[in-house]
């Protein structure tokens, strides 16, 4: 009982990410490769993309203080980034790493400072968001396979 | 064959490809040996499982460089690389590039950057693959069909090859050179090249034996390569073919020989190999044949056709500058860039680098059997504009032109240098000049290529030590040279080379080395002839060369007003105290040409020695003149007119002899 209903609420958990379009099917993708030699395999996905990211963050925090802004500097940061972030399926963050990647490409510096915070938002968001998953994840105990959300 | 497995599709696959890794070819592609680079690690490892999934051997790498040593430490460890773009190490591309030319595995490139441009530099730079991150593992599913692919790809290369040529090559030569330019090339410009080699279809001796070691074609000859044909265009290359069969025979042979020099010089290369095929022919006969050659050089001489000066001004011309002087060298780079289409200088003074640099293989020197095509060489000088590819290949076979500039000079420096030559192998230093337009008309489609192959082989060397000496002299006029022409023709031949490539490429795998490409190095170390350079004057610019013996500078002084482009004039000092100024016009280059023609001619056995008697002799009455006096530069001296003539006679002449000529010394020279 106790089991089927942390299930209930880890899919409902992972429907809603979905839904408010925090994730893609890149994530779904990662959830299918995670087997029985790694059962936990997404989880150290995402644990390792916030790690690596966190060095990626604050370096362009440090580029984004910098006046004038080195457009070339941020856009070779935000493309490893970008690349990552979309690695895991974190959509929204993807999208805002285009757009930053777009303002560079126009020169317009308010508008990368702008959506960087945007995107840290929802970097940070997101990270929350999956912790809480994983943990109830780890509480339901393996599951039989990932499903696509419907 | 494994029909029993009931999967057709993977047995056919088993069938024409089979896999390296050996394993059962119904399980195909399981244990297919990726090796994955990419400097995200959580990228890295989604692939890794992604890859595993598919039932891949998976190995994986977050540095290019690393990749790099780990593919050259174990050449047959993996069946396809799947590389990042941006990596902090080293650009994807360059890796791309890398491998391409020394392991020729399928490479797949993935980026998230989706942009068209990038997309489009994936693919010219002969990826077989682009994959858009985030990368699914369906698209991971399919990679095997590259390995498939390109193996495929390989044994139609061989089937051709096998079929197409020529007894004039050895077969082990021949198999080599081809393999090396196919494998090397990659993919797009196998396409390129196939075409071409179709037209022709002599030159298609692709390699017959897969085992052969891969010609490590850098990844600067590959962009000049690159950037050449997109010069010249492919129609023109075609013209130059048809309309110059030798030339474009010469040019093939160059590349082919750059190929297997490359290879040398690049520790892929095997040398055994290498050295086998140079020097066993050439060795062998080579003791022999260095006397042989004295003793045609001296025969011609004494007919007269082969006049001293002519050989002075081959030997500079086409061999190369003896010391040449800073200051000189570098009006001559322009000159000569004159010659090259828009970087000519710049080229120019790589491939005289590159010559220089590989100078080392004062091999090079020895055999110095400078196949100057005359067309090229015209098209040089009348053109000032573009260069034509000049390849200067020495090979053992340019003995007999050593002999000859031997004689010429008789300096004692260059028995110096060619004792110094120790070095087996003969590099073979194909200086191509690309010339895309030619100012008289001549040029558009001829390209000449000069391709000088020189290899020196120590053993003959010696014995021909003074005599030799003409080689030498080249040879370390080169080195000098190259040191200054480094500067100058690096640095501009460089990007030139890369973006408007050219013709050079192709020569430039040669003669990369020399503009300071990897290649060079690679020449160096492994000839590790220190005094040896390669003066490619290639286009009949005057190159002096000076035998390595210091003693002898060659002063290359370049006459602007002359024929702006070509005018060289190459200072031989031949003896310590004697030091001969030769300056090449517009009819310089075509003199270096006969001289080359020469040199190959006699290089390539006795039989064309009357057509080479020939030339030489044109070569002669023209410079003859010029050669006596040991310092004239005599720029305007020579008419475009008489260069153009003398080139054509050349051609004439040693065109059919030519041909066969150079097959023998490509397959000489090919000794790799």
């Amino acid at each position: 009982m106790d089991r089927n209903n942390s299930r209930r609420q880890l899919a409902a958990m992972k429907q809603s990410l979905f839904d408010q379009g925090h994730l893609d099917e890149q994530f779904i993708q990662l959830e299918e490769l995670q087997d029985d030699a790694n059962p936990n395999f997404v989880e150290e996905i995402v644990t390792l993309y916030y790690r690596d990211s966190s060095r990626l963050i604050s370096s362009l925090e440090q580029t984004l203080e910098r006046n004038p802004l080195d457009f070339n500097k941020l856009d070779t940061i935000m493309h490893q980034f970008k690349g990552s972030s979309s690695s895991i399926g974190a959509k929204k963050v993807k999208a805002e790493s285009t757009l930053i990647r777009e303002y560079c490409r126009t020169g317009n510096a308010e508008g990368c400072r702008k959506s960087f915070q945007q995107m840290k938002k929802e970097y940070v968001a997101l990270r929350k968001r999956l912790e809480n998953y994983f943990q109830l994840a780890r509480q339901a105990g393996p599951m039989d396979r990932a499903s696509r959300p419907k | 064959m494994n029909l029993s497995n009931g999967k057709g599709s993977i047995s056919t696959v088993t069938s024409t490809a089979t896999m390296k890794s050996g394993e059962g070819s119904d399980q195909f592609p399981a244990g297919l040996r990726v090796l994955v680079v990419d400097d995200d690690p959580t990228c890295l490892m989604i692939l890794e499982k992604m890859l595993r999934t598919c039932l891949y051997e998976v190995t994986k790498c977050n540095r290019a460089e690393t990749a790099l040593s780990l593919l050259r430490e174990n050449k047959n460890g993996f069946d396809i690389v799947i590389s990042d773009v941006h990596m902090p190490d080293m650009d994807g591309f360059k890796l791309l590039e890398h491998i391409g030319l020394e392991m020729d595995l399928p490479v797949i490139m993935m980026s998230a950057d989706d942009g068209k441009s990038v997309v489009m530099k994936g693919v010219t730079h002969g990826a077989c693959d682009y994959l858009i991150k985030p990368v699914r593992i369906e698209a991971l599913k399919n990679i095997w069909q590259h390995v498939v692919r390109k193996k495929k790809n390989e044994w139609k290369d061989t089937e051709q090859s096998g079929s197409a040529d020529e007894g004039d090559r050895h077969p082990k030569a021949s198999d080599d050179a081809d393999y090396s330019s196919s494998a090397n090339e990659g993919n797009w410009r196998n396409s390129r090249k196939r075409r071409d080699d179709e037209e022709d279809g002599d030159d298609r001796d692709d390699s017959s034996t897969l085992k052969k070691p891969r010609v490590v074609w850098s990844v600067e000859l590959h962009q000049q390569f690159v950037a050449a044909v997109d010069q010249l265009g492919i129609d023109n290359l075609s013209k130059r073919q048809t309309g110059w069969i030798i030339a474009s025979r010469f040019c093939r042979l160059s590349i082919r020989k750059y190929r297997l020099y490359l290879r040398r010089l690049s520790g892929v290369s095997q040398h055994n190999n290498l050295n086998n095929s140079f020097l066993s022919p050439q060795e062998a006969s080579f003791g022999t044949i260095s006397p042989m050659n004295g003793l045609d050089l001296h025969t011609l001489a004494a007919a007269g056709q082969l006049p001293a000066q002519s050989l002075a001004t081959l030997q500079a011309a086409g061999l190369g500058r003896s010391t040449v002087k800073p200051g000189l060298s570098m009006p001559l780079m322009d000159q000569r860039n004159l010659f090259s289409f828009e970087n000519p200088r710049l080229r120019f003074g790589e491939g005289q680098q590159q010559l220089l640099s590989s100078s080392k293989p004062t091999n090079l020197l020895h055999g110095v059997p400078t196949n100057m095509e005359p067309k090229q060489l015209a098209n040089l000088h009348q053109s000032a504009q573009s260069l034509g590819n000049l390849n200067m290949r020495v090979t053992g076979s340019a003995t007999q032109g050593n002999p000859l500039l031997m004689q010429m000079t008789q300096s004692q420096p260059r028995g110096q240098m060619l004792s110094e030559n120790t070095s087996p192998r003969v590099p073979r230093l194909p200086n191509i000049l690309g010339q895309p337009t030619l100012s008289n008309g001549i040029s558009d489609g001829l390209l000449g290529r000069n391709g000088i192959a020189s290899s020196s082989r120590t053993p003959s060397f010696n014995p021909v030590s003074q005599s030799s000496s003409y080689l030498n002299f080249p040879m370390n006029q080169s080195t000098e040279m190259s040191v200054s022409n480094f500067p100058l023709g690096s640095t501009p031949g460089m990007s030139s080379m890369t973006t408007k490539g050219s013709f050079q490429p192709e020569v430039n795998s040669g003669i990369r080395a020399s503009a300071g490409f990897p290649n060079y190095d690679i020449f160096n170390d492994l000839h590790q002839q220190k005094s040896r350079d390669w003066g490619m004057a290639s286009q009949g610019p005057m190159y002096d060369s000076s035998s390595q013996a210091n003693p002898l500078h060659g002063n290359i002084d370049v006459s602007p007003s002359v024929l702006v482009q070509q005018g060289y004039s190459s200072t031989q000092q031949q003896q310590p105290g004697h030091s001969r100024d030769i300056s090449l016009i517009g009819k310089s280059p075509f003199s270096l040409g006969e001289g080359l023609e020469h040199s190959n001619l006699q290089n390539g056995g006795q039989h064309f020695n009357p057509l080479i008697a020939d030339s030489s002799t044109r070569v002669k009455s023209e410079r003859v003149p010029d050669a006596s006096s040991q310092t004239n530069l005599f720029p305007d001296h020579y008419g475009q007119e008489d260069l153009m003539s003398a080139l054509l006679k050349q051609q004439e002449i040693g065109q059919g002899e030519n041909d066969f000529d150079f097959d023998g010394y490509s397959l000489d020279n090919i000794p790799v």
